[in-house]
């Protein structure tokens, strides 16, 4: 820690001999232009005309939230929100570096926990917003003719999996352990032989299937749901994982308050509704 | 020697405009090195030997130069002739031909993975049709070579072609009125008067196809000694241990760093 301030200091005194302007880190975001940072008053008593929100979201959110921001935006006049949604791993890395979040939305807890123990979110608020199970994905035409979950392990087939690190990877992971009891033992290997590719986000590997490159994929029920031209296999109960997102405001966002509301909004009765209707179980 | 040591003093002889000089480059140098001093120091820490020979580093990195090596072979093989054909034949539509061999040096890298997907993926336009015989390309080491051979062998090609079209005319005139057949003139003149120009044209290619990565990522995917290259395993590595992307990265810097030294080796021995 000490090594990255002299080196931001370092950094800065360059900058500032050279007469420029010392840009805050870069952080790839989505949606850049309507983030603003420098346009918020820095009076904090009078409530600011225009606000932007910005808040992380794991990828299999991406259809859901972008619905619950617009109708956020518009019950809310002079509220922009904006997205930066990737794996919940990859948003983790970037509010450790830096990223300026206002909310953190994460596909398991795992992630979560890694902000929180960097002290950039008080445990008690995070909460969570949904659940959501596991399922299987093919393309429409099926190439490989795969009728049940046990064909998964047929040999020779192209599967297509999300990273370990990618909290949909680990809970396919944890399935196929599940799956050992109710198939033999060796369904795990057997399956894990036919992965050709551990994609870096769920969105990839639904990609993958619908362009008919991968035989199979294994995703959460909700992008299954956004992507209607694909065929699916459900995972029965006893062998499916129930993936729970918590939700969380930065400790330092820039804006505290409508975090808190954006929050607020996910948990109501209305936001609820939208994440239902994208395919996730709410938790109300 | 004596010509450098009067540049030198012409440096230190400049009044205040020398400054238009030494200024802006001071601030390039800066933002050149200053980043990758960041990652190297950084990077500098108890783990880094454990990171960096870890057998994920060891396969990406045995990977990414297997797979380099090849594309590059590939790219002079083929891009040889081709650049020898646009250097000194003349036909129709010759500029248009460029623009193609052009094109994949300034489209971005995922535009080239996608394109790669579109043509020969399992429902691509052509894949289609090896995906009838059996062949699918997609997810395979083969994948990752030919997302390099397309964004790296233009390299090769444009500086093969400027190399060639600067061979002094005559020389290949005399040689021909000499009773010498086209190959000849191609074998014992073109080859080692544009050597220079092949070699880094060569080195090029291979430091791109060493750092290729969007092209990779979509058309080949990320599966541990098949297709994960250096650069993919530093982007996985990147959303799981930082320390791990670091120690990888510095170790494709010092093997970049070695590729360089060996052009400028190439360079002084041709002078």
């Amino acid at each position: 820690m000490k090594r990255l301030l002299s080196l931001t200091l370092l950094l800065s005194i360059f900058l500032t001999a050279c007469g420029a302007s010392a840009a805050p880190t870069p952080v790839p975001v989505t949606e850049a232009p309507t983030l603003a940072p420098t346009e918020v008053p820095p009076t904090a008593t009078s409530k600011p005309e225009s606000q932007t929100l910005l808040v992380f979201a794991a990828a299999s959110l991406t259809d859901a939230f972008t619905e619950i921001g617009a109708a956020f935006d518009a019950a809310n006049p002079g509220v922009t929100t904006t997205f930066n949604f990737a794996g919940s791993q990859a948003l983790r890395t970037q509010i450790e570096e830096g990223a300026p979040a206002d909310v953190f939305a994460s596909a398991n807890k795992t992630q979560m926990d890694a902000v929180i123990a960097a002290s950039l979110i008080t445990e008690e608020t995070q909460k969570n917003f949904l659940t959501n199970k596991l399922v299987v994905i093919l393309p429409a035409n099926n190439p490989a003719a795969l009728e049940k979950l046990e064909d998964l392990a047929k040999p020779g087939i192209k599967l297509v999996l999300a990273a370990k690190e990618v909290p949909v990877g680990k809970y396919s992971l944890e399935a196929f352990n599940l799956m050992n009891g109710s198939f033999g033992i060796d369904f795990k290997d057997k399956v894990l032989a036919n992965v050709v590719s551990n994609e870096d986000n769920v969105k990839q590997v639904v990609a993958k299937v619908q362009l008919g490159e991968a035989d199979a994929g294994i995703v959460y029920t909700s992008d299954a749901i956004a992507a209607p031209d694909l065929k699916t296999l459900e995972i029965p109960a006893d062998v499916n994982v129930i993936a729970k997102y918590p939700i969380a405001p930065l400790s330092n966002a820039k804006n505290a308050e409508l975090a808190a509301e954006f929050i607020e909004y996910v948990l109501s009765a209305e936001g609820q509704a939208i994440l239902a209707k994208w395919g996730f179980i709410p938790v109300k | 020697m004596t010509r450098r040591q009067s540049t030198s003093r012409r440096i230190f002889s400049g009044g205040i405009s020398k400054w238009i000089f030494i200024l802006p480059s001071l601030i390039l140098l800066a933002f050149f090195a200053l980043p990758l001093f960041a990652l190297v120091y950084r990077s500098i820490e108890p783990d880094f030997f454990a990171n960096t020979l870890s057998r994920q580093a060891f396969q990406a990195l045995k990977l990414s130069l297997g797979t380099s090596s090849l594309s590059t072979m590939i790219t002079v093989l083929l891009g040889t002739p081709l650049a020898y054909l646009l250097a000194r034949w003349k036909f129709k539509f010759k500029s248009w031909l460029e623009l193609v061999i052009d094109l994949p040096i300034v489209l971005p890298p995922s535009v080239a993975g996608l394109a790669l997907l579109i043509a020969f993926g399992r429902r691509g336009i052509f894949g289609a049709y090896l995906s009838e015989i059996g062949i699918s390309i997609p997810f395979t080491t083969t994948a990752v070579i030919m997302a390099q051979l397309f964004v790296a062998a233009p390299l090769f090609i444009r500086s093969a072609r400027i190399g060639f079209a600067h061979v002094d005319k005559q020389l290949e005139e005399s040689a021909y009125v000499e009773g010498a057949n086209q190959w000849q003139v191609f074998y014992e003149i073109m080859l080692p008067i544009s050597a220079r120009a092949l070699a880094s044209g060569t080195i090029l290619t291979w430091t791109r196809a060493l750092g290729e990565f969007g092209a990779t990522i979509l058309f080949a995917g990320n599966l541990e000694g098949v297709t994960q290259t250096m650069p993919i395993a530093i982007y996985i590595g990147f959303e799981r241990d930082l320390g791990v992307a670091m120690a990888l990265s510095v170790v494709l810097i010092l093997v970049s760093v070695v590729l360089l030294i060996l052009t400028k080796k190439i360079d002084n021995e041709e002078e």
